[in-house]
């Protein structure tokens, strides 16, 4: 007779003395695991519903300002410095990580309109009302010191928009036209003018370096290349664009906040049609910012409220309020993917977490090994309609919820008169025209 | 897996005659090679064969040598990786970690959903090949038992089998006599390390049995008809003549659940944290053991009921009937899943194993049924003289079976057909109840005088997986593991017969798909149009000639219909015929037994 029977010896399942941690024999066979996906599927509940609750998107408030905020600019090399620029032509730097003004000084008379930090981080440039372009030191002026801008261009109009090449010498400003400007020399090496007197924002391609987009006031955007002397094409639309940002990622894409409360993703190739209308927002979109990794972008606009978009996405997966935030005028994403800095009417630079539920400071392994198993519990799941009305509920402000009913109620109204025309003419007489065609008038070359 | 790389660095080395450890592949690769040579049976063939494969070999080196250097890596010359690449897996490993059968590829224009596919795909078949690794680490092997030539192992007595094991395993064979109160129901915790005795005149104890410690005892002064562990030992379920009661392991009571009432038999749902139980007046009822609520209770309608199991694979609750049917029940659903008749006399024991496959029942009729539960079709039917009374499944699929006051276990019943039973054990009264204890090669029976722990070689998990049911967990491990089982405590709505089916993409019908559009958009877009017949001058409008005109069309329709189907009707018959002309002919075909028919 041969027999062998189970017999465990505790010392290999029981730790040896108190100050080891717990043994933990595994076995992976999945008939010791029944119901791996209804306990998957509670485990991604859960973790949906914690992931709202933790949701606290605000991190700090900058104050100090005594008008509202009207332009910010990112550091081109340190994380925690912010520039602001606001409209009585007060220019304040900011030390984010300790919620701090470390500088503040008049810059111009009037509006700053626009601000920017050279490539190399040593100085920045600022537009403002009074018709002037100034260059700034980064480094605060010594004790007793006067500020002192380290150049100042008189021009002869004012300039409403800034933008600094990549890594040439090289920025260009807008207002009546759009000017190429070489740091050393006082009048601009190219002027660019298209019919229009008056453009709103300027911006350099972050990658095809030699090329520019602006915003102009007849609802046009252009595209220029800096090398040639007449502009590329526009793409005129049915309402005026207000800013627009360039994908760092995928830098043929560029998306326009738009007057008529959308945001429109264009493709530089083809302008005929956007490749995505981002719609949520029930007021101007005022101005735009994409994320460093290229997939999302977020949103500020005139109904007070900051919107965080995927770039593919139609509707905005987040939405930041606050009682006291006024209409947000100019919006950044910080460099590290992790913050969003909003500066609104009412004086305050505001700083947000990008990922709402994302908790601050170093996790421990084990935490982010439980935060990244969570997430994607969450992402396998994400279409059971349980979890993703839980993940979709956002609580908004009275008004712009009744506001956003409201436009649905005026778009299904004007889908259905349009489908009664349509039904009641000759078939072919009234075509469907998409969402995406609508908006777009016509594309000049 | 022999690569041929692998196989020409062999060869060198016997060419060298250098000695080397041996190991078991390379006893297969010799065996290989012998049969080889007896083929050709001469020696100096199989020299010159060596020479040749020598030869061979050197190119392949030489193949291999000029490969190297543009792999970049730093290979010795003359010796390379006599393993190249990762370990190979067997295959029958691998398929034990198997979810699911690959998917269909989409279409190239959705060339997202092909990428995501691919790539979730791969992240499995990693996981996949991962856990079958690990499965090699294993560390504790499963019990047997083999008897010598002309001996039978269910002759082997449990006084040997536990003289013949070490002292420790040799302890878990013992005797509890209690004949005072008896007969005795049992229940093993989750973990295997607690034992629940309820005694029919109302004598209920919990036991650690490996140490043999006593939790607590009392006496209910009602009769007991059932006892069951709640998710922990830290509470436990008694029906009792009346009410359901709960005790803690102090044997305090804590709830008398008066909606609860004439309850016959429990089982424990441990991932839903249900306690399902089945009543002498016909009444499943559900009752959520974390929150304290019932969840559901169902009107069976079928009479007393005192056959019950659960499937552990997907948490449907079987019951036996008087009638010789087994019905399946959810708690979210009024009627019967499933209705079987599975016996001619009324059912007495039902089991379902641990994969949710097979399903054992017994009944009045003396017989023995295996059932594939999943395809709801009998397997195997046995006959046994006195038919068996309880049944009891372990965790590797070993099945004991009542009869009278003997215990018989049998191995491999689902998948062959059995003559005699794996082990036998005859008791001093009554089977009154049976389990095997988890990860433990032990069976606990409960029987007319008490309580007798069996040994079973073979039975149990050797290997329990310490996150889900640890039978050496510290009371810190078991808060933590008790938070956790209740944080992912599954919905009972989740209860279905196919556990999966949360995981599988809902694809709706075409009719709910038109619906939707038809919804959306207000108009069906697919409706015909309504014929409305021409306006005519000359008087030819009239509506008795409008009236005509609009009957003609609809006849006309109704006519393309009646076409239709006249033709498909013709095509079918066609078709059977032909069917039938092929059959004629091979039955024509005589066979030399034919001349014996009429």
């Amino acid at each position: 007779m041969k027999v062998k029977v189970i017999a465990r010896n505790p010392d290999d399942y029981v730790r040896e003395t108190k100050l080891d941690i717990q043994r933990v024999p595994r076995n992976y066979d999945p008939s010791l695991h029944p119901f791996e996906v209804s306990r998957e599927y509670t485990r991604a509940l859960n973790a949906t519903k914690l992931e709202r609750v933790f949701a606290k998107p605000f991190v700090a408030s900058l104050d100090g300002h005594r008008d509202g905020v009207n332009c910010m600019a990112k550091h081109a090399k340190s994380l925690s410095t912010l520039l602001s620029g606001s409209c009585d032509g007060e220019v304040k730097v900011w030390n984010l990580s300790k919620h701090e003004c470390v500088r503040t000084f008049q810059a111009h008379e009037g509006f700053v309109r626009g601000m920017v930090v050279r490539y190399c981080g040593a100085s920045f440039f600022t537009v403002g009302d009074d018709k002037t372009i100034k260059q700034w030191k980064m480094e605060s002026p010594g004790y007793g010191e006067e500020e002192e801008p380290i150049n100042t261009i008189l021009g002869k109009t004012v300039y409403t928009g800034l933008d600094h090449h990549q890594n040439d010498p090289v920025f260009a400003t807008c207002g009546q036209q759009v000017d190429i400007w070489d740091e050393q020399r006082s009048s601009p090496i190219r002027s660019f003018t298209w019919g229009v007197d008056s453009f709103s924002s300027v911006h350099f391609n972050p990658v095809e370096t030699e090329l520019l987009a602006s915003c102009a006031s007849d609802r046009s955007i252009v595209l220029y290349d800096m090398r040639e002397s007449t502009p590329l094409k526009k793409v005129i639309m049915t309402m005026r664009s207000n800013t627009l940002s360039w994908n760092p990622m995928e830098a043929y894409y560029f998306t326009c906040a738009n007057e008529d409360y959308n945001l429109y993703t264009y493709d530089m190739r083809y302008l005929a049609k956007p490749i995505m209308v981002h719609m949520d927002h029930v007021s101007a979109v005022l101005d735009v910012d994409y994320a460093p990794t290229g997939k999302e972008f977020v949103s500020a606009s005139f109904d007070k409220t900051i919107r965080i978009f995927a770039k593919d996405g139609g509707h905005s997966r987040e939405v930041y309020h606050t009682k006291r935030m006024q209409h947000v005028i100019c919006i950044k994403w910080s460099a590290d993917n992790k913050y969003i800095l909003s500066g609104s009417d009412e004086m305050n630079i505001r700083l947000w977490k990008a990922n709402a539920a994302e908790k601050l400071g170093v996790l421990a392994p084990r935490e982010r090994e439980a935060a990244n198993y969570s997430q994607k519990l969450k992402e396998k799941f994400q279409h059971h309609p349980q979890i993703r009305r839980i993940a979709r509920h956002r609580h908004l402000p009275k008004t712009i919820y009744h506001q956003t009913k409201e436009l649905r109620i005026m778009k299904e109204a004007r889908r259905r008169k349009e489908r009664n025309v349509r039904k009641h003419s000759k078939p072919g007489s009234v075509p469907v025209v998409s969402e995406k065609e609508k908006h777009v008038v016509t594309v000049v070359k | 897996m022999a690569s041929p790389g692998e196989a020409s660095v062999d060869e060198t080395h016997v060419g060298k005659k250098k000695k080397q450890p041996a190991r078991y592949w390379q006893e297969l690769q010799e065996e290989e090679r012998k049969d080889e040579n007896k083929v050709k049976n001469d020696a100096e063939q199989s020299k010159e064969a060596q020479q040749q494969e020598e030869d061979e070999t050197q190119k392949a080196k030489k193949r291999k040598q000029d490969q190297s250097p543009s792999d970049g890596e730093k290979v010795k010359p003359g010796k390379s990786d006599p393993f190249p690449g990762p370990a190979p897996i067997p295959e029958d490993r691998l398929q034990k970690f198997k979810r699911k059968d690959k998917l269909k590829k989409p279409h190239r224009k959705q060339h997202k959903l092909r990428d995501i596919i691919a790539r979730s795909e791969d992240a499995s078949e990693m996981a996949q090949k991962q856990a079958a690794r690990f499965d090699l680490l294993l560390p504790e092997e499963a019990g047997f038992l083999e008897g010598d030539e002309d001996e039978d192992t269910c002759m082997i007595s449990q006084e040997d089998i536990a003289e013949a094991v070490d002292i420790t395993s040799g302890a878990k064979y013992f005797n509890l006599k209690l004949s005072q109160f008896g007969p005795y129901r049992l229940d093993y915790s989750k973990t295997g390390r607690h034992l629940l005795l309820g005694g029919r005149r109302g004598h209920v104890a919990c036991i650690d049995w490996t140490s043999k410690q006593l939790m607590c005892e009392i006496n209910v002064m009602e009769s007991v008809n059932d006892v069951k562990w709640l998710h922990s030992e830290a509470m436990y379920a008694v029906a009792q003549k009346k009410w359901l009661y709960i005790y803690d392991s102090n044997g305090i009571e804590l709830h008398c659940i008066r909606k609860f009432n004439d309850v016959l038999r429990m089982q424990f749902l441990p991932y839903h944290f249900l306690l399902a139980t089945a009543s002498a007046t016909s009444f499943l009822q559900y009752l959520d053991v974390s929150v304290g609520k019932e969840v559901a209770a169902i009107c069976t309608k079928t009479g007393r009921l005192d056959v019950m199991c659960q499937n552990p694979h997907n948490a449907i609750i079987h019951l036996g009937h008087a009638n010789g049917t087994v019905t399946l029940w959810s708690p979210n659903q009024k009627e019967a899943l499933v209705k079987m008749l599975c016996h001619q006399g009324g059912v007495r024991s039902v089991a379902v194993d641990k994969t949710g496959t097979y399903m054992v029942t017994s009944g009045m009729d003396k017989k023995l049924k295996v059932y594939d539960i999943r395809a709801f079709k009998p397997l195997k039917s046995y006959f046994l003289p006195a038919g068996a009374a309880c049944l009891s499944l372990s965790q590797r699929g070993l099945l004991s079976a009542a009869t009278g006051d003997v215990v018989q276990v049998y191995k491999d019943v689902c998948s062959m057909p059995v003559t005699k039973p794996y082990m036998a054990h005859r008791l001093r009264g009554t089977v009154w109840g049976l389990h095997f204890c988890p990860f433990e090669d032990v069976l606990g029976v409960g029987h007319g005088d008490g309580f007798t722990s069996m040994l079973v070689p073979g039975a149990g998990e050797p290997n329990f997986d310490g996150l889900d049911a640890n039978p050496y967990r510290s009371a810190k491990q078991r808060q933590e593991w008790e938070v956790k089982a209740l944080m992912e405590k599954i919905q009972p709505d989740l209860i279905s017969l196919d556990p999966t089916e949360l995981a599988q993409v809902d694809q709706a019908t075409w009719e709910q798909r038109h619906q939707d559009r038809v919804e959306v958009l207000g108009f069906d877009p697919l409706a015909k149009e309504k014929f409305v017949p021409k306006y005519k001058k000359k008087g030819r409008s009239s509506a008795g000639a409008i009236e005509r005109r609009k009957k003609q069309v609809a006849h006309e329709e109704q006519r393309d219909v009646i076409r239709k189907s006249v033709e498909d009707k013709v095509k079918m018959e066609k078709e059977r015929k032909e069917r039938e002309r092929k059959k004629a002919a091979l039955s024509t075909q005589k066979s030399a037994l034919d001349r014996f028919k009429k």
